[in-house]
């Protein structure tokens, strides 16, 4: 039997605030323990939240760059339950009244493209977590570290649209670009400021309604999702061939293992007692302020890949690794405004240098400079390669270390005359070789030429040189 | 030994008389910590009295005054605090075992203000434990006693602080009112109690109940001190997103003005029933009589949705109180049990310690009402009948500018008399639930005494934001029925 597999993701984003979501502390990663918290986030008794504008106004944004409808009124509600790294023993979460409904991401698949359904975007706070001392089994303690509690998180919950892990990663890698490009969220993974859980079931092909689900949990890379989604649909699918049924269950993602392990069964679930949080009036977001945000929105990948290939000319390859990094395209652009010669070569090299680009240590000018002159023929590839190496590790300008290191390439025509006519001279045998038929001593000429030169020579130029000078080989 | 006559002086006479150096805030402090000393081993009606405190506030005062400088209003005059109000590094109980010992790193934007204006802090006042209960019997630390007969409470659960400001332990205090918790304590103690509009003032730092009712206010002797005292507290603070942003009047002035043409609305539904006492109609009657010789003109109003009222609010407040009671856990502050092998034992056992009978009930209650299958039912369902009883309000103040009610249906009761049956001691609080469910401004103001010599109020409700026309009518009452102020005990 064939079966077909649904999956819909959840991702937890971390909002790039400086402040948490309902008091002034820090979100700084990396505090010691404790010290980013105040009486409100650590829920001491009469303590009350104040919504951050910032958090909300991430949020909006992202339901703008995702096509989702901004609702006017949303309401944030509790969700109750005990555990030590959650001072309140409830999340303020909005719930059945979200801030964004209804958007969606184009992914890229088999060369066409795929829309995903968005259905929700909702604005809630982190918990703390616990360190144990000694092994997880027998701690001796638990100690609380509450310094992420009431940092602000956004919950982007997709439609069940996807078919396949690789969908799955596209679409992941798709959102991390928009949330990123936004300013929305730092991406970053290892530290959990983006976190996805997987909805994933799988159904005997021409079925329509959905097979049993289970949630599959602790992934904490692209890859992981992607490895995940592989080993839970494989076990799935086993088990109904086997005769079994799958239950609805939440699963975590052992990545040593490979396997995917049950966590907990849907009758254990909790009863979280939601209800709107009486601390919170409704969130209400006016048009003015959706349109003042909506004004704030940059390029999104998509548009911007689509942009780069029209406006510059270079492949889509190229367009998407470029837009794959917002500073990386914005950086090239930079460079390509410098000098406008071959934005393939610019995009060649922007790609190269990704690295130090993205680490802020190179300048577009380097870049342009750089390509300008091997296109003008003042520099070689390699001497090109070897400057901007230096501009590395000296921080002094290209175009200065070009002169001081002497590589500007001999463009000069008529110097470039007389070495060829020496060479030409030293080597009477070769030339009539040549002539006589082997198009292939052409290289010997160039390196000799090159070899006189000290390198400095344009290969380019000696070449049409020796070609005038030698007139067509007989055949 | 300092031996002021200070339970013949009003808040403002107090305040005025340091102002002027008639006497000092030492000798004013003095005095009242004398009297706490002598009168409230009878009453209990402090959990902690802050002496030291107190009388270095009121050096202070003194040594600042003799610069020329007067820190506000109440420049060093003995006020109280609800023991639900945080001050920092001064323990805040709640009533409650589980807090027991907190200190809280923080001051409630009231104490800010109270401190603000001036006021000497005496100490934290005894209350219901998490303001859950009519008689502050539920207190881990014990009942407090009616002043006006010390075998009878004080109404709750701002009982503590009705029962201190009628015997004189202190000029004024600063309650919390869920569902009459201000207001039914003033009128079985004989003093004025205010519940504001919701959103009056700030409830940062005001350990939470029923967040959706709870309102803190004044508790005074007489209208215009608590109209003062009001005015002090009230006001925008951005801590407390449910606070509204408008100025705050003249509260003292409006309790001079005239009730001439004010019209005043009868309630039939509060009238009707038979669990009003003879006695208490027969009181309120007279403070009708009183505003009607004043040139108010009466007329008869209905709010079809008052039956539903109180099951509506023993839905609602459980629902809250069961979510904002649920952070006492024993991890972080508070009691902790001893011993516990894990986690889910060390919770459950410190909850099952720390709590009282009339918490856990409610947290039961409140913890069924928002479970899944029965929310729609229960908590659902009264949050659409409390948007009932608020259209009843809205509609009753196109006729009416202020309505005339009882307060408590009866006069103080015995201790022990409600205690065995939590029915009867909810419908203590009939009178006084549907203002908080509409979220508009009550008062209690005395207007008579039962033939066993226990004062009756009479509640005056108006629509939100009208405090102004509250303390209009009850300063028109307290004109025309002079009652004795201060608790025989007292006096």
């Amino acid at each position: 039997m064939a079966f077909e597999t649904v999956i819909g993701l959840e991702v937890h984003a971390q909002l790039s605030t400086r402040s948490k979501i309902f008091c002034a502390c820090s979100t700084a990663f990396g505090a010691s323990p404790n010290e980013n918290t105040c009486p409100v986030c650590t829920g001491m008794p009469g303590v009350l939240p104040v919504l951050n504008r910032k958090a909300v106004e991430c949020a909006i944004r992202t339901a703008l760059a995702t096509s989702c409808a901004v609702q006017r009124r949303s309401v944030f509600a509790r969700k109750n339950y005990f555990y030590p790294d959650l001072p309140k023993a409830y999340q303020i979460s909005q719930y059945e009244l979200p801030i964004a409904l209804g958007g969606h991401v184009d992914i890229e698949v088999d060369g066409g493209t795929k829309r995903i359904g968005i259905t929700r975007i909702h604005m809630e706070e982190d918990a703390g977590k616990l360190v144990h001392e000694g092994e997880f089994a027998g701690a001796q303690a638990s100690l609380a570290d509450l310094n992420r509690c009431s940092v602000p998180l956004m919950e982007i919950v997709s439609e069940p649209d996807m078919r396949t892990p690789e969908e799955g990663g596209a679409y992941l890698r798709r959102l991390h670009d928009i949330l990123v490009y936004l300013g929305v969220c730092d991406g970053n993974m290892e530290e959990g400021s983006f976190r996805c859980d997987a909805n994933v079931s799988v159904r005997p092909v021409g079925q329509a309604a959905f097979g049993t689900k289970a949630e599959l949990k602790n992934m904490n890379s692209f890859r992981n999702v992607e490895k995940a989604l592989e080993y839970e649909i494989r076990r799935q699918v086993e088990l109904i061939e086997d005769g079994g049924m799958v239950v609805q269950e939440t699963r975590l993602w052992d990545a040593n293992a490979g396997v995917t392990v049950s966590m907990r069964r849907k009758e254990e679930a909790h009863d979280y007692r939601y209800f709107p949080d009486p601390d919170l009036l409704p969130l209400v977001v006016d048009d003015a302020w959706v349109e003042e945000l909506r004004a704030t929105i940059p390029e999104m990948p998509a548009e911007k890949i689509a942009r780069l290939g029209r406006q510059y000319g270079i492949p889509r390859y190229d367009a998407g690794i470029l837009a794959s990094t917002r500073a990386l395209a914005d950086f090239f652009e930079a460079s390509a405004a410098i000098f406008g010669g071959n934005p393939k070569t610019t995009a060649n090299e922007c790609v190269h240098w990704k690295d130090a680009v993205l680490a802020g240590t190179l300048s577009p000018e380097t870049i342009a400079h750089a390509v300008e002159d091997r296109e003008r023929g003042t520099i070689s590839a390699t001497a090109s390669k070897r400057l901007v190496e230096l501009v590395l590790s000296t921080g002094k300008p290209f175009r200065a270390l070009r002169d001081e290191q002497g590589l500007t390439q001999l463009s000069d025509a008529s110097a470039l005359d007389l070495l060829v006519d020496k060479v030409l001279a030293a080597s009477p045998k070769e030339v009539e070789g040549y002539r006589a038929g082997k198009a292939g001593l052409l290289s010997f000429f160039v390196g000799q030429v090159m070899k006189e030169s000290r390198g400095k020579a344009n290969p380019k130029m000696v070449q049409e040189v020796l070609k005038k000078k030698l007139g067509p080989p007989m055949v | 030994m300092a031996n002021l006559p200070v339970q013949e002086w009003t808040l403002l006479e107090a305040a005025r008389k340091v102002r002027e150096k008639e006497i000092s805030s030492r000798e004013l402090t003095a005095t009242i910590l004398a009297r706490i000393e002598a009168l409230d081993p009878k009453i209990h009606a402090y959990i902690t009295v802050l002496p030291e405190a107190a009388a270095a506030q009121a050096a202070a005062c003194d040594e600042e005054q003799a610069k020329g400088a007067l820190r506000g209003p109440f420049h060093g005059v003995p006020i109280g605090l609800k023991d639900i109000f945080c001050t920092r590094g001064v323990r805040t109980t709640c009533g409650s075992r589980i807090l027991r010992d907190f200190l809280p790193p923080y001051d409630a934007c009231v104490t800010e203000k109270v401190l603000a204006a001036g006021a000497v802090v005496t100490g934290k006042h005894n209350m219901d434990e998490f303001a859950m209960g009519s008689s502050t019997e539920t207190s881990f630390f014990g009942a407090t006693r009616n002043p006006w007969d010390v075998s009878r409470i004080p109404g709750g659960s701002s009982g503590g602080t009705a029962a201190a400001v009628a015997a004189a332990m202190c000029f004024a205090g600063v309650g919390t009112d869920t569902g009459g918790s201000i207001r039914q304590p003033a009128s079985l103690c004989g003093v004025v109690g205010v519940k504001p509009t919701y959103g009056r003032v700030s409830r940062y730092g005001m350990v939470a109940f029923a967040s959706s009712l709870d309102q803190g206010g004044p508790i005074a002797r007489t209208v215009a001190d608590a109209a003062a005292l009001l005015g002090v507290i009230a006001g925008y603070d951005r801590r407390d997103s449910t606070c509204v942003d408008i100025p705050v009047p003249d509260y003292h002035a409006a309790a001079e003005r005239p009730v001439k043409g004010l019209r005043v609305g009868l309630p039939k539904e509060y009238y009707e029933g038979g669990g009003l006492s003879s006695e208490v109609r027969a009181a309120v009657e007279k403070a009708l009589k009183a505003l009607t010789d004043q040139g108010a003109e009466v007329v008869d109003v209905s709010l079809p949705h008052t039956s539903f009222a109180l099951s509506t609010y023993y839905l609602i407040a459980p629902a809250e109180a069961s979510s904002n009671l649920a952070r006492y856990d024993g991890v972080r502050y508070g009691h902790r049990a001893e011993g516990a092998s894990g986690l889910i034992e060390m919770m459950s056992r410190t909850r099952a310690e720390g709590f009282g009978d009339e918490v856990k009930r409610r947290i039961m209650i409140g913890t069924y009402a928002l479970s899944a299958g029965y929310y729609d039912a229960f908590y659902g369902k009264a949050q659409k009948v409390r948007t009932l009883i608020r259209d009843d309000f809205t509609k009753a103040f196109e006729a009416a500018d202020v309505l005339l009610t009882p307060t408590a249906p009866t006069p103080a009761f015995r201790l022990g008399e409600k205690t065995g049956n939590p029915l009867t001691m909810y419908l203590s609080d009939i009178y006084t639930i549907p203002c908080n469910l509409a979220g508009i401004p009550g008062i209690s103001v005395p207007c008579g005494f039962s033939a066993e010599g226990l004062p009756i109020g009479a509640q005056l409700l108006a629509n939100s934001f009208r405090e102004e026309t509250l303390f209009t009518a009850a300063g028109a009452i307290e004109r025309a029925l002079p009652v004795r102020r201060v608790a025989p005990l007292g006096g």
